[in-house]
């Protein structure tokens, strides 16, 4: 009984959805203070900051099981939702003829499923764009590499091309026919096999020229006007889905008390409009520096 | 005060059996006092109906005082009409005006099929009290006085606050998801605040919880509409104490 309870009843359905929910909450407070990194600092520093970050972050185990939790808990969370429309409907076959749910209801906590799926498929197309470019894309990655201005003993002055590694006690390594990218970002002697570094994928580059900002006059995404829209628009859906879900989640696990839910709901409140506000600043701000 | 008349147009849900496929119906209705409840206008509209040798409107009413529970008509969009804490019995026609079309349907939800007209079929509500809305009170003449048991009276205020659902099916009818979390919400939490209830609070939340699963209610999904509709004004702390006993049952229950 009590085990078929926590799984299948309509009343565990509802803890699953407030717990993996919850996370994704903690999950989107960690993407953005990873984001922010793209406009903190300009220049080559933001340029660092932001691939190091991103170096960081698909090089850590604890960040590892943190992004397996993320993906099931989206999946989970989805997937549950869907169960739970789907019976939803189900409940009430016959509509009514002449209805009226906004004088007893807010529209977001209405439409959490439609809010829900729209914002599962800007996940998907968002991943596709950014991640998959990352990990498992045919073409490969751009390289962080950066140029440095020198005189030499003639005083001539000349610039370098390096390419920006991770290990610092090694001598800069220079872009040239001598050194190739092995693994995506290993930097090897071309004809011995030997390794002098490891370099950074270029994250930062795909993203502002994702978002239109052209990098040393290389062609950006001509699309990167719609990409800003929609981005921003995806933001303001998520902003909804948050305003019912932040604080319906404490309703869901049980917690409802007149001392704490006036605070639970108006922090709620304030999250769901500041999170989704600052993620969508980012590419605006990227689409106007250009 | 001189009573004040009204003249309105009626939508109403005419369906012959639990099996006849319904339609809204159009009705004229004059001379209507704002000083009558709805169900006396509707009793006024029966009477030209039955002038005019058609069938009568079937809809549920009793006590006519707003505390047994029956009446249960959906009104404008809204289950129990337009104002708040109100059953359909004790609203008035001063809250309508001349000249309005008034839609009245029965609740909808699968958990309670259409009898007839405005009468639908609650006995769904009756087999989840049965599950576990009680109390075991041994009586073989020795009965223990229930005021023997010291109860804070924060929580008896509270368990009184529940204990006044009169199981109308509001919160379901209005719920977008038909969901009777709410009743099952207030029939749980007012054993759950007293020592008396506390004896059986385990088997009572897991059975309610599943009858109420497999009469076909939909879940909840905290937009508090029922809160709202509720004439009883039974409020969502209700469902989060449900939740919480249904944890703490879930967990520890064998």
């Amino acid at each position: 009984m009590s085990k078929s309870a926590i799984l299948s009843s309509s009343i565990a359905k509802k803890y699953w959805m407030a717990v993996t929910g919850l996370f994704l909450c903690l999950f989107l407070v960690g993407h953005l203070l990873g984001n922010l990194q793209l406009v903190m600092k300009t220049g080559e520093e933001g340029r660092r900051a932001f691939n190091e970050y991103a170096y960081f972050m698909s090089h850590n185990i604890f960040i590892k099981v943190l992004s397996y939790a993320t993906y099931i808990s989206i999946l989970f969370h989805a997937v549950d939702g869907i169960m739970l429309t789907l019976q939803n409907k189900k409940a009430r076959p016959v509509n009514y003829v002449y209805n009226n749910p906004s004088a007893n209801s807010s529209g977001a906590a209405r439409k959490m499923a439609v809010l829900g799926t729209a914002i599962l498929v800007f996940i998907v197309i968002h991943m596709a764009n950014f991640w998959w470019k990352m990990k498992y894309s045919s073409e490969p990655m751009p390289i962080h590499t950066y140029v440095v201005s020198s005189t030499d003993q003639t005083g001539q002055s000349k610039t370098d091309t390096l390419y920006y590694t991770h290990t610092p006690s090694l001598q800069p390594v220079p872009t040239n026919p001598m050194i190739v990218v092995k693994n995506g970002t290993e930097l090897y002697f071309k004809d011995v096999n030997v390794k002098v570094g490891d370099t950074y994928k270029d994250l930062h580059k795909i993203v502002m020229s994702f978002f239109g900002k052209s990098i040393n006059g290389a062609p950006t995404n001509q699309y990167a006007l719609f990409a800003v829209i929609l981005y921003v628009l995806s933001m303001a859906i998520l902003s909804f889905h948050l305003m019912h879900g932040f604080s319906s989640a404490f309703q869901s696990l049980g917690l409802n008390h007149k001392k704490y839910t006036p605070s639970i709901k108006l922090f709620g409140k304030i999250f769901a409009i500041v999170v989704p506000a600052a993620f969508a600043i980012i590419p605006v701000l990227i689409f106007l520096s250009k | 005060m001189a009573s004040k008349f009204i003249n309105i147009s009626l939508k109403v849900w005419r369906q012959k059996n639990a099996n006849a496929k319904g339609a809204i119906e159009t009705y004229k209705l004059d001379h209507v006092s704002t000083d009558s409840s709805f169900l006396e206008m509707m009793d006024q509209l029966n009477e030209q109906l039955i002038n005019e040798r058609k069938e009568p409107i079937a809809f549920d009413h009793d006590c006519r005082e707003g505390i047994c529970g029956s009446c249960s008509m959906y009104i404008n969009g809204r289950a129990h009409g337009p104002e708040t804490g109100t059953t359909t019995c004790q609203l008035h026609m001063r809250s309508f005006k001349d000249g309005d079309t008034v839609y009245v349907e029965p609740w909808r939800a699968k958990a309670f099929p259409v009898i007839k007209d405005l009468v639908v079929d609650r006995s769904a509500f009756d087999r989840i009290q049965q599950a576990g809305g009680f109390v075991s009170v041994n009586t073989s003449g020795r009965t223990m006085d229930a005021n023997a048991i010291p109860i804070p009276k924060d929580d008896a205020d509270k368990a009184f606050e529940a204990a006044a659902c009169i199981g109308c099916g509001a919160c379901v009818a209005t719920c977008k998801n038909s969901s009777a979390m709410l009743f099952v919400g207030a029939k749980v939490s007012q054993y759950a605040l007293l020592p008396q209830g506390k004896v059986e609070a385990k088997d009572r939340v897991l059975n309610m919880v599943r009858q109420m699963d497999e009469e076909g209610f939909g879940n909840c999904t905290n937009t508090g509409a029922c809160e709202v509709e509720c004439p009883k004004g039974i409020s969502l702390e209700n469902i989060a104490r449900m939740n919480r006993e249904f944890l703490k049952a879930a967990l520890s229950a064998e």
